[in-house]
């Protein structure tokens, strides 16, 4: 061919053509690994010194409300007799006879009630039922949080609009009355639900527990609903979402597989600082005397019945106190951490 | 700007009446009613009480009664404080509880704002820590526990302060210690946060580049740009403290709006339910408005639509 000196022609010769050596070919080889997002994320969060303790402290936490207990020689609805108020490390006249008799006797590490029941064990509950209406009415908030919000973001339009306005309308009544109305309201279907065979489990976790998910799980779906929402808005014009409705992928797949996974960075922080919100509220509702019923503690109703006998037995209230603000803020902290390390805006 | 806020206060409208029909069914749902917690009542007579404030009719027609007479202004009267209107009742609570959550947000505003700029200002420092750390803690200590430690130090064992009621300066002290306090450690965050994100903004080395002096820049470039997303928490934040104080209420006994609304609820005492609910809802739509205007003032680039 005949070479034009002002063309942009490519001068290719043979040579161009020869298989490249392997010396070559080790300098094209990427020589870091490439790091993935979660990878990155947590090599971020193990570097944060807070964080990692706070998750020490949460597993610790949850040991001793959950691990602990199984062990543990006394029950949190047993009156030992004549052991009433307690201080720490106290026994009661008989159980000093028995050691003085030789037996061993477990001590009461905290004291015990007004009632005589190891206040230990019934912190140990406590933290249980507030870690758990913490974890489970999270979990199922994410759930329908999550499907809400992706559902009114991807189809837009009327849809949002109205979608958004029940969010608002559920935003706008105080919690409070719903939470009372929908207890009474759960109430009644729950223990004729629990007659029924292969519902029977209800009486074991409690009916009035199960409305506590079911009223946190209603209520405050919204403020995930809200979240999920802002972050689907933007991904949905990405042009991966487009690729994959040209391939003719179906409007709850697109959700599920590229929309949801996509913000999921977000939904797990958003879900850890929910955790401790939840666990924030029971602690209230308790302490108003609408959370778990009477034999069940939660660390709200211990701290609420003590108090009343507050000048002359302060740590009955200290130790419940202390203990619901110390998961709340590890959780906090914890979720910080989380952010701070799977946040993309925050990376840098 | 007068067209947004006709539309705001339309849509606001049809909010309330959402919220009042949602309540008005759901608590009429219910099981339980006003008059069965009485004691020694008969049926009778239960019948008669019932008769007397219509509970008898269907519950569709009860709902069109009430909210033709919910519009006229007319919330009925309470089921369970007898002869005494709703209204009544929400006129004389509400002072008490406004007075306690203005004063809780004004301090918390007065506390958070500054602190957090200091925060900011400092990064890294000494007192950047040790304002974070206070804030954290804040955040994650219950306002009844702050409650009970205040009452149990302050009222008890040293007994400088009162511990019941709302009757001078120094009742306020404790309630307001204990309700102010997550706010402002919120408020800190918030505007610690918000600071920092303007302190590295291209317009302010431009404002030191052309020598400005500290204060101006501070106040007028950095404080106005960052103020933002507090004066978003504050708006419903003002309408959830005065509202909201349940807890405060009644460990200090203070005889607010917060205390008679869950006695209503606990006693189905139906029409001070939806007097209240309605009372509350208008208050937090119209807070919002507050708010958007507000945010309209401080940034005129934000467009209301």
């Amino acid at each position: 061919m005949k070479e034009n000196a002002l063309s942009f022609q490519l001068k290719l010769k043979p040579e161009d053509f020869i298989p490249a050596t392997e010396e070559e070919k080790q300098s094209q080889v990427i020589m870091r690994e490439s790091v993935s997002f979660w990878k990155d994320g947590m090599r971020r969060l193990r570097k944060n010194k807070v964080a990692m303790v706070s998750l020490v402290v949460i597993i610790l936490v949850m040991i001793f409300s959950f691990i602990v207990p199984m062990f543990y020689p006394y029950s949190y609805k047993e009156q030992i007799k004549g052991a009433n108020n307690l201080g720490p490390m106290e026994y009661s006249a008989g159980e000093q006879e028995r050691i003085d008799a030789g037996e061993k006797v477990f001590p009461h590490i905290f004291g015990t009630d007004k009632m005589g029941r190891d206040y230990a064990i019934r912190v140990m509950m406590g933290s249980r039922i507030s870690l758990l209406v913490g974890l489970i009415a999270t979990g199922i908030i994410l759930i329908i949080g999550s499907i809400y919000g992706s559902v009114a973001a991807f189809f837009g339009g009327w849809v949002d609009l109205i979608m958004m306005r029940i969010v608002d309308i559920i935003y706008t009544i105080p919690d409070i009355l719903l939470i009372v109305l929908l207890k009474f309201a759960l109430d009644d279907p729950l223990t004729r639900l629990a007659t029924v065979p292969g519902f029977s489990w209800i009486n074991v976790v409690g009916s009035n527990l199960i409305s506590i998910f079911l009223v946190f799980a209603l209520l405050y779906w919204v403020g995930m609903a809200r979240m999920v929402r802002s972050q689907i808005l933007t991904l949905k014009e990405s042009e991966y979402v487009t690729a994959a409705r040209a391939l003719g992928v179906g409007n709850g797949r697109i959700i599920k597989k590229h929309l949801l996974t996509n913000c999921i960075g977000t939904l797990i922080v958003t879900t850890t600082l929910q955790i401790p919100s939840s666990i924030f509220t029971e602690s209230f509702l308790s302490f108003l005397g609408m959370g778990v019923a009477v034999p069940l503690p939660s660390l709200g109703s211990l701290a609420s019945d003590a108090i009343n006998g507050m000048g002359t037995y302060p740590h009955l209230l200290f130790i419940p106190a202390i203990l619901i603000s110390l998961i709340i803020l590890s959780f906090n902290l914890f979720g910080d951490g989380l952010r701070d390390a799977f946040d993309p805006k925050l990376k840098n | 700007m007068f067209k947004y806020i006709v539309k705001r206060i339309v849509l606001g409208i049809v909010t309330i009446w959402a919220v009042a029909t949602l309540t008005f069914f759901l608590m009429n749902m219910v099981p339980g009613g006003p008059f069965l917690s009485e004691k020694a009542i008969s049926p009778q007579a239960t019948a008669a009480l019932e008769a007397k404030y219509g509970l008898d009719k269907p519950m569709s027609q009860r709902y069109f009664t009430y909210m033709t007479d919910a519009l006229k202004g007319d919330f009925g009267d309470s089921l369970k404080q007898r002869g005494r209107t709703v209204t009544s009742i929400i006129t004389s609570r509400f002072p008490v509880s406004a007075r306690l959550g203005g004063s809780c947000v004004l301090v918390s505003m007065i506390l958070g704002i500054p602190l957090g700029c200091i925060a900011a200002l400092k990064r890294g420092k000494f007192a950047d820590s040790l304002i974070s750390v206070v804030a954290t803690c804040g955040i994650a200590v219950p306002s009844f526990v702050i409650c009970t430690v205040l009452m149990y130090f302050l009222g008890v064992k040293l007994a400088i302060l009162p511990t019941i009621g709302l009757d001078s300066i120094k009742h306020y002290i404790m309630p307001v210690a204990a309700l102010s306090f997550y706010p402002t450690a919120y408020i800190m965050r918030l505007m610690r946060s918000s600071m920092l994100d303007v302190l590295g903004q291209d317009y302010m080395r431009t404002a030191r580049a052309k020598g400005l002096a500290g204060g101006v820049i501070l106040f007028k470039h950095a404080l106005r740009n960052a103020i933002l997303p507090v004066i978003t928490y504050v708006g419903p934040m003002l309408a959830y403290t005065i509202t909201g104080s349940f807890v405060v209420e009644k460990i200090f006994v203070i005889p607010g709006l917060g205390g008679e609304f869950i006695k209503a609820i606990n006693g189905r005492d139906y029409t001070m339910i939806m007097g209240t609910t309605i009372f509350l809802a208008t208050l937090v739509i119209i807070m919002n408005v507050f708010v958007d205007i507000a945010y309209k003032i401080v940034d005129p680039r934000i467009k209301l639509k």
